[in-house]
């Protein structure tokens, strides 16, 4: 915390007038980044616009704290989701520099905090404000996709249903969805066809048609044999790119298609 | 030791809070460079898909007009080669040229798809499936591309 700081910070953002609190708290190795935002409020934009935020940073923080910071210390009107903000909830997918990414799992060292941080919201699902978008259509698809375990008949031995680890691996992958809407909203094909269920519906539908207790995986596969159903997928790989979760999407798109054309393996 | 949130500065509220809330308490504001939003970041995946479209629907409609002229040669074979000498221009050969890169494109990256949907490690090699179609199509283009350009410009 020296003069120097202080000195940088301020001929940094003169306009600033918090500024001298903060940066006497300022820990060492932080440094000021830039982030663009844009920006919709309803009541009072006709078009979203985008505003520079200038915030004190440790090149381990997140994307979130700098909009926890400027939420709290510059404008409480920035609007954003967040809940657990420890990547688990799915609440804060947003596009960062132009790719989707949850902004609890985005470390500012890991973008180039030397060239202002474009954040804006996903692309393809109704702007409500600011970074907030209407999740229904994306969630709309997923319900569409049955995805929850269907079995009728009674379970062998008549107590619980068990399944081999070789049995539980085949869709282990597509259990670790978030439904944060990434996949979805970073699909070309999703942004110019609303209709389409969208990666984030079919990896849902992955995980009940590949799980060998359920029975009801040709229902699944009829929904998505269908118009707007997997045969939309142009292997673009945004979605694989874009999953916090690191699944991968695509071939679990390409095992869906397959199973439809030759049955399961 | 960083701020608490009981400690923070209160922000000073602006006197003129009338169009833009949000705007005028601090932060400069840019103008609007980009309202409709940044053009999404996708990697060798989806820009190999763009060109995919842009040269499927190319080809689609070169083939359309090559269908027609030919047709015509049943109309009338002395329309027919009329038409075909109005074909040898510099202007057409070089758009020969772009046919043929399109095509060549579109093929090599056609197999790659197929070979993503259909070999069981596709989908984890397609990034390294994109750069072979690329590299497969400039050997294609300098094999091609010099033989046709002196036949268009003329040399022997
Ligand atoms: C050289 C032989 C060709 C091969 C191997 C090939 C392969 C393919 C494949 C695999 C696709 C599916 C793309 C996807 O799933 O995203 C496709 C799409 C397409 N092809 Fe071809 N193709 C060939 C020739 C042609 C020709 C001659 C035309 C024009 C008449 C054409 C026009 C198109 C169009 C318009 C699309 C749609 C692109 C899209 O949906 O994004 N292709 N091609
Ligand atoms: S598949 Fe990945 S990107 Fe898509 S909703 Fe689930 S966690 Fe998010
Ligand atoms: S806040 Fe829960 S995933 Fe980011």
């Amino acid at each position: 915390m020296s003069t120097v700081t202080i000195e940088a910070a301020q001929t940094r953002i003169p306009e600033r007038t918090t500024e001298t609190t903060a940066v006497e708290d300022a820990p060492p190795g932080s440094f000021v980044v830039t982030l663009i935002i844009r920006r919709y409020i309803p009541e009072t934009d006709d078009e979203p616009r985008w505003q520079d935020f200038d915030v004190r940073v440790l090149p381990t923080d997140r994307i979130l704290d700098a909009l926890h910071k400027i939420k709290w210390e510059q404008d409480g009107s920035l609007t954003f989701r967040r809940s657990c903000a420890h990547g688990i909830c799915g609440s804060d997918a947003m596009r960062i520099n132009g790719r989707n990414r949850l902004a609890c799992k985005t470390l500012i060292k890991d973008l180039d905090p030397s060239k202002p941080i474009y954040v804006e919201a996903l692309k393809g699902l109704p702007l409500e404000k600011d970074l907030v978008v209407d999740m229904e259509p994306f969630f709309e698809a997923y319900r569409q996709v049955q995805p929850f375990l269907i079995a009728n008949s009674t379970p062998p031995g008549g107590r619980e249903r068990t399944q081999s680890p070789v049995a539980r691996e085949r869709f282990d992958d597509t259990t670790k969805c978030i439904l944060c809407a990434a996949c979805t909203s970073s699909c070309p094909v999703f942004w110019t066809d609303g209709q389409y269920f969208g990666p984030a519906a079919i990896v849902n539908a992955h995980r009940f048609i590949f799980d060998d207790r359920d029975e009801s995986a040709q229902v699944r596969l009829d929904i998505l044999n269908d118009k707007e159903g997997v045969w939309r997928c142009r292997t673009t790989f945004n979605c694989s790119e874009a999953c916090p979760r690191g699944i991968e999407i695509t071939k679990a798109i390409k095992e869906v298609k397959q199973a439809i054309l030759v049955g399961k393996p | 030791m960083s701020l608490k949130s009981t400690q923070l500065p209160t922000p000073t509220p602006s006197k003129s809070r009338t169009l833009r809330p949000t705007s005028l308490l601090n932060g400069r504001i840019s103008l609007p460079k980009r309202p409709a939003g940044t053009v999404y970041r996708g990697r060798e995946g989806m820009w190999s898909w763009v060109l995919h479209r842009i040269t499927g629907v190319g080809i689609f409609f070169f083939l359309l007009v090559h269908i027609l002229d030919t047709a015509l040669v049943r109309v009338s074979p002395e329309a027919y080669n009329a038409v075909i000498n109005t074909y040898k221009n510099p202007i057409m050969g070089l758009g020969e040229l772009a046919l043929v890169a399109a095509i060549g494109f579109h093929g090599l990256n056609g197999l790659r798809i197929i070979l993503i949907d259909f070999w069981s490690v596709g989908t984890r090699n397609h990034r390294l499936m994109f750069w072979i179609v690329i590299a497969l199509w400039i050997v294609l283009m300098l094999g091609f591309a010099p033989r046709h350009l002196m036949h268009v410009f003329g040399a022997q």
